[in-house]
């Protein structure tokens, strides 16, 4: 496929701008040498260049998305037209606030309903993506402890299936990170557990149910040892998806959450944002929330505020889409999106484990997590080989290799928006793919073989970067 | 109720008994009892999409949507494309996860990689992430990469968005390191308290200017370089895009750093997001950059490909010992901005900051002849700071005309802001109502 | 290249040559095959102190990055630059391509001989 700059002809180009009515005057300021060198392209080239690449890219709406982690549902169409209104995407930040009291309804509706269901007292939407809501949600604990005069708490225990975001966030909070292990079921080591916990432990960061899938049976008991330490208790929403309107964290000991909307409430994600990650507290920690928010149509700063995280109050379009979805499946709708997600994802596991071992064989929540490592061993077929012939299936790949405590992992989550057909499919290519790494693995290992792109150097691309287009070369031709 | 879940009941239940559970309880019997939620969530039930749709739009209609703006610090009013939301709302585009997959994700990796050679050439510099969350906490990132253990404290001018310097205290609240306000002088950075200040601290890692400043000024830049040079340490630039299309680049000032809110790239106001989180740097720092990247390379049969790269920095490699977090980030807006600057061309673009920076000019000397002062003498582009007797008078009276005026700094001064969409006859009527309201 | 023979080995597997009373430290033939193709190697800055047991730097594969643990504690002198562009070098020349050179050295873990240090590698794999 051309760049867009490969199609750039010198004088092309679109009239967007009228003619300057008034007189034209540049600051009296040292001026840009050499124009920029952006494409001069017609609309219709244009239009025609982003067709290609979207038809090469995938999106939900082209197929099974089976991505474990990342719970990549339906994104329903009326949340999109929502977030389309001109009252929603014409309204300046700082506008006087009588002037914008359909965005402050928005963000508390939306409030109230998430703190309904998560069981917290308190929100902030400042927070742009989960990765920044685990940090904001960090810095709460760190603010709690610090206006205790509780220095000294300095760890932050991370179990070992936690996704990368976990331990990255807690060194930008300035912990130390306190790996501790998984025991044989996939669930936290308590013994572990006992044996890190003490008067330096600020917090404890978890997952639940946790990235292999499965719920903690001893959740209870682990957030009571937690509090007993004097440490806080860290709600990672990641996967949310397989427990909402089951079980809330705020009644299971957990102090402060973040969601992520993008992924449990149906916004889109965009080929990798913008996503939102609104961080919930209890109300002892609501004096330290971010900067200025809106609460009951007012705009409140926290009176022990840690600072604001973004610029204003967040990803507010992403924060209208997550209501629509909210107000289209209401109370009652929303226990049904954790049964059927759990239900689509026990199914597939239960019609693949004979052929692909599953890494803890017991019910599962919301996705599952197979060991393709016997496979391996035995046909040297990796993870990676089989995510890559399911392209070949038009499926998008589960997760591979994560998370890091199983070896040769694939991670697959249906989500509640699949139907039964998709299921049955997906499940035959599985079937399929091992029947070909039987009979001839040699193949499986060259998929995918349907792709417009075949398997990339990454190698190359990471020893010796290009990270962008080189205007030069064009010239020399 | 609505919803988007496709199986009935009678075929949840069929696929219930098939795997060998009686019911939903029996599925999540692995959950202890005590852990779940007794009765049901206290919110309203779901409605259909007619009254939802009905509901929303009501909100949506509670708010003004003002006719005439004149108001920026940090969001502004520019003209959205139409290409840019036809080609962003395309569903692959929309839908798509981050493009991990490489074989299935061209299309994405190489608008990113298109997206990333455009920031480069608006900027200057050579290496350009694939997007943060916004401005703000750009600058953040920015200000953390030039930390090292000898180099622990940033310096931030006062003439920065105070909502960008506000985050940076946040994220340095996070790592415990130092932040230093060098204070302005008549609206810029002053340069003096600036060498000074530098120039003994041998911890100084970077100084965080904004070009055009909070108060619309275009700062000394070269100047300012040369000072934090000398000092040793890196210089970041908070650019805004538009400006770039006429100003000296951060790229020919000699910046380290480029950082910015890319919301004016045809991203629409929004009330506050999503924005766009614009980080640029030297390739002697490319190695340091956070955020994730595009590369080129070749597939197996030798064609032109595209992959993400450089991971081994990034939080699901080095967990604790990332430079960042950041994971998900802005891949959508980034694409709108590509197709914003693809649409206006390198022409648009000029075109775009000189109708912007011409306006101000005459809006300037017009709130001048009724009386409204400039506050700071500096060149500016697109926004300036007036004297005001009365800030909250002036702004009332425009808004019953339909127009947003500027923003009140306080009682007595506001900070104005034009673009291409503000008309002549727009500004003479701004101007007009400051005369009738202060009788000048 | 330095002679695999003649090299001390520690059992996070990196090599060490003893040039006088200095060190030149690398990391070993099966450490960079397990490891796969490396694409960047993270180098200390001369003048840094090392401690023994301790990071000296890391090596970055596309999927992983391993940390390089210094065997002695000591002072780096130089360090060399050429993998710092061409990381491949250490695949292809895991004994020469090394990575530090270190004075003032003191502390050092315990270190196998060439014969020593195979048969722990047979005994790991």
């Amino acid at each position: 496929m051309k760049l867009i700059f490969e199609r750039s002809v010198p004088g092309r180009g679109q009239d967007i701008f009228p003619e300057c009515d008034v007189e034209v005057k540049l600051p009296e300021s040292p001026l840009r040498e050499k124009a920029p060198n952006l494409p001069e392209i017609s609309e219709n080239e244009l239009g025609r260049h982003y067709t290609k690449l979207a038809r090469a890219s995938r999106g939900v709406n082209d197929g099974f998305y089976p991505l474990g982690s990342c719970t990549m549902k339906h994104n329903p169409r009326i949340n999109e037209v929502m977030a389309s209104l001109p009252g929603f995407t014409r309204i300046h930040p700082l506008q006087p606030a009588d002037t914008v009291k359909g965005c402050t309804e928005v963000v508390d509706t939306l409030r109230k309903t998430l703190c309904e269901i998560t069981g917290m007292d308190d929100m902030t939407f400042q927070p742009a993506a989960g990765a920044q809501g685990e940090f904001t949600g960090l810095l709460l604990i760190k603010a709690y402890h610090k206006s205790r005069g509780d220095e000294g708490r300095k760890e932050i225990i991370i179990p070992d299936s936690a996704h990368g975001t976990n331990p990255a966030s807690a060194a930008m909070a300035g912990y130390d990170v306190v790996v501790i292990k998984s025991n044989e079921k996939g669930m936290i080591d308590l013994d572990d557990l006992k044996a890190h916990l003490g008067p330096q432990t600020a917090g404890l960061m978890l997952t639940n149910p946790n990235t292999v899938g499965l719920f903690d049976e001893n959740i209870l008991e682990i957030t009571r040892l937690v509090h007993e330490a004097g440490g806080l208790c860290y709600y990672d929403g990641a996967n949310l998806n397989a427990v909402i309107g089951i079980v809330r964290p705020g009644d299971i000991g957990f102090d402060v959450i973040h969601l992520n909307l993008h992924k449990t409430f149906s916004t889109p994600h965009g080929g990798g944002g913008p996503g939102s990650g609104p961080c919930g507290c209890k109300d002892f920690l609501a004096q330290f929330l971010p900067g200025k928010r809106v609460v009951n149509g007012e705009y409140t700063q926290a009176e022990n505020s840690i600072g604001c995280v973004t610029g204003f109050y967040g990803n507010f379009l992403v924060m209208v889409r997550a209501l629509t979805f909210l107000l289209t499946n209401g109370s009652d709708g929303v226990p049904e999106l954790a049964k059927n997600a759990v239900l689509n994802a026990n199914y597939m596991q239960e019609k693949l484990k004979d052929l692909y071992p599953v890494a803890y064989d017991t019910t599962c929540m919301h996705e599952f997590v197979m060991s393709l490592e016997s496979i391996h061993k035995e046909k040297n077929v990796s993870a990676l080989d089989v995510a890559k012939a399911l392209l070949d299936f038009g499926i998008h790949p589960p997760t591979m290799y994560f998370p890091l405590i199983v070896d040769e992992a694939l991670m697959v989550e249906p989500t509640e928006t699949e139907s039964r057909e998709v299921l049955d499919n997906a499940i035959e290519a599985f079937r399929a793919i091992y029947k070909k790494i039987i009979d001839s693995p040699a193949a499986v290992a060259a998929s995918p073989v349907t792709t417009p792109i075949k398997r990339l150097d990454e190698v190359g691309a990471a020893r010796h970067p290009i990270l962008k287009y080189d205007f030069s070369q064009e010239k020399a031709e | 109720m609505g919803t988007y879940i496709p199986n009935t009941k009678e075929e949840q239940l069929r696929m219930l008994h098939d795997i060998g559970y009686k019911d939903f309880d029996d599925l999540f019997k692995g959950i202890p009892d005590q852990a779940k939620i007794k009765g049901s969530l206290n919110f309203p039930e779901g409605k259909s999409e007619v009254q939802v749709s009905s509901i929303v739009s009501g909100m949506a209609e509670k708010n003004k949507v003002f006719g005439k703006i004149f108001r920026g610090a940090g969001a502004y009013n520019h003209y959205v494309p139409a290409t840019v939301n036809a080609i962003g709302d395309k569903e692959e585009f929309l839908t798509a996860y981050t493009p991990y997959q490489a074989e299935i994700s061209q299309g994405i990796l190489q608008s990113i990689f298109e997206y990333q050679t455009m920031i480069c050439e608006l900027t200057g510099m050579d290496v350009s992430n694939a997007s943060l969350y916004d401005g703000a906490s750009a600058a953040a990132e920015a200000c953390a990469m030039t930390l090292d253990r000898k180099r622990t404290t940033v310096y931030v001018s006062e003439s920065v968005d105070h909502r960008v310097r506000e985050v940076i205290g946040t994220y340095s609240f996070g790592r415990n390191t130092k932040v230093v306000l060098v204070p302005e002088a008549d609206g810029a950075t002053d340069l003096n308290a600036l060498k000074e200040m530098i120039d003994a601290d041998s911890s100084a890692a970077c100084f965080l200017m904004q070009y055009p400043n909070f108060n619309g000024i275009i700062e000394d830049a070269d100047q300012i370089a040369s000072i934090v040079h000398g000092a040793k340490a890196q210089l970041i630039m908070s650019v805004n895009p538009i400006a770039l299309g006429v100003l000296k680049t951060p790229g020919e000032i000699g910046a380290d750093i480029v950082c910015g809110e890319g919301q004016p790239l045809g991203l629409g106001l929004a009330y506050g997001g999503p924005y766009l989180g614009i980080l640029a740097t030297t390739k002697k720092n490319m190695r340091k950059i956070v955020g994730r990247l595009v590369g080129e390379t070749t597939d197996s049969q030798g064609e032109r490909g595209f992959v993400l790269t450089l991971q081994a920095r990034e939080q699901h490699i080095r967990r604790e010992k990332a430079s960042s977090n950041v994971c998900s980030n802005q891949a959508l807006c980034a694409l709108k901005a590509s197709v914003y600057l693809a649409t206006v061309g390198p022409k648009g673009l000029k075109q775009a900051a000189t109708l912007c920076t011409s306006k101000a000019h005459y809006l300037a000397s017009e709130l001048e002849k009724a009386g409204l002062k400039l506050t700071y003498g500096g060149e500016f582009f697109h926004e300036f700071v007036t004297e005001c007797p009365d800030s909250e008078k002036l702004l009332a009276a425009l808004e019953e005309k339909d127009i947003l005026g500027g923003l009140p700094l306080d009682g007595n001064r506001i900070l104005w802001c034009t673009t291409e969409l503000c008309t002549k006859e727009d500004m003479d009527e701004v101007a007009a109502t400051a005369k009738e309201v202060f009788g000048a | 290249m330095y002679d695999p023979k003649e090299l001390k080995y520690s059992k996070s597997h990196e090599w060490v040559h003893y040039d006088g009373d200095d060190v030149i430290i690398g990391i070993t033939d099966y450490a960079q095959d397990s490891l796969g193709d490396l694409v960047f190697v993270n180098l200390p800055e001369v003048e840094d102190e090392l401690t023994a047991g301790e990071a000296l730097g890391d090596v970055e594969s596309v999927k992983a990055v391993s940390d390089i643990i210094s065997p002695v504690s000591g002072k780096v002198t130089e360090i060399n630059e050429e993998l710092l562009d061409s990381p491949e070098k250490i695949n292809e020349d895991p004994y020469g391509a090394w990575f530090v050179k270190v004075t003032d050295v003191e502390d050092t873990e315990e270190l196998l001989d060439a014969d020593e240090y195979d048969k722990f590698v047979k005994e790991e794999a």
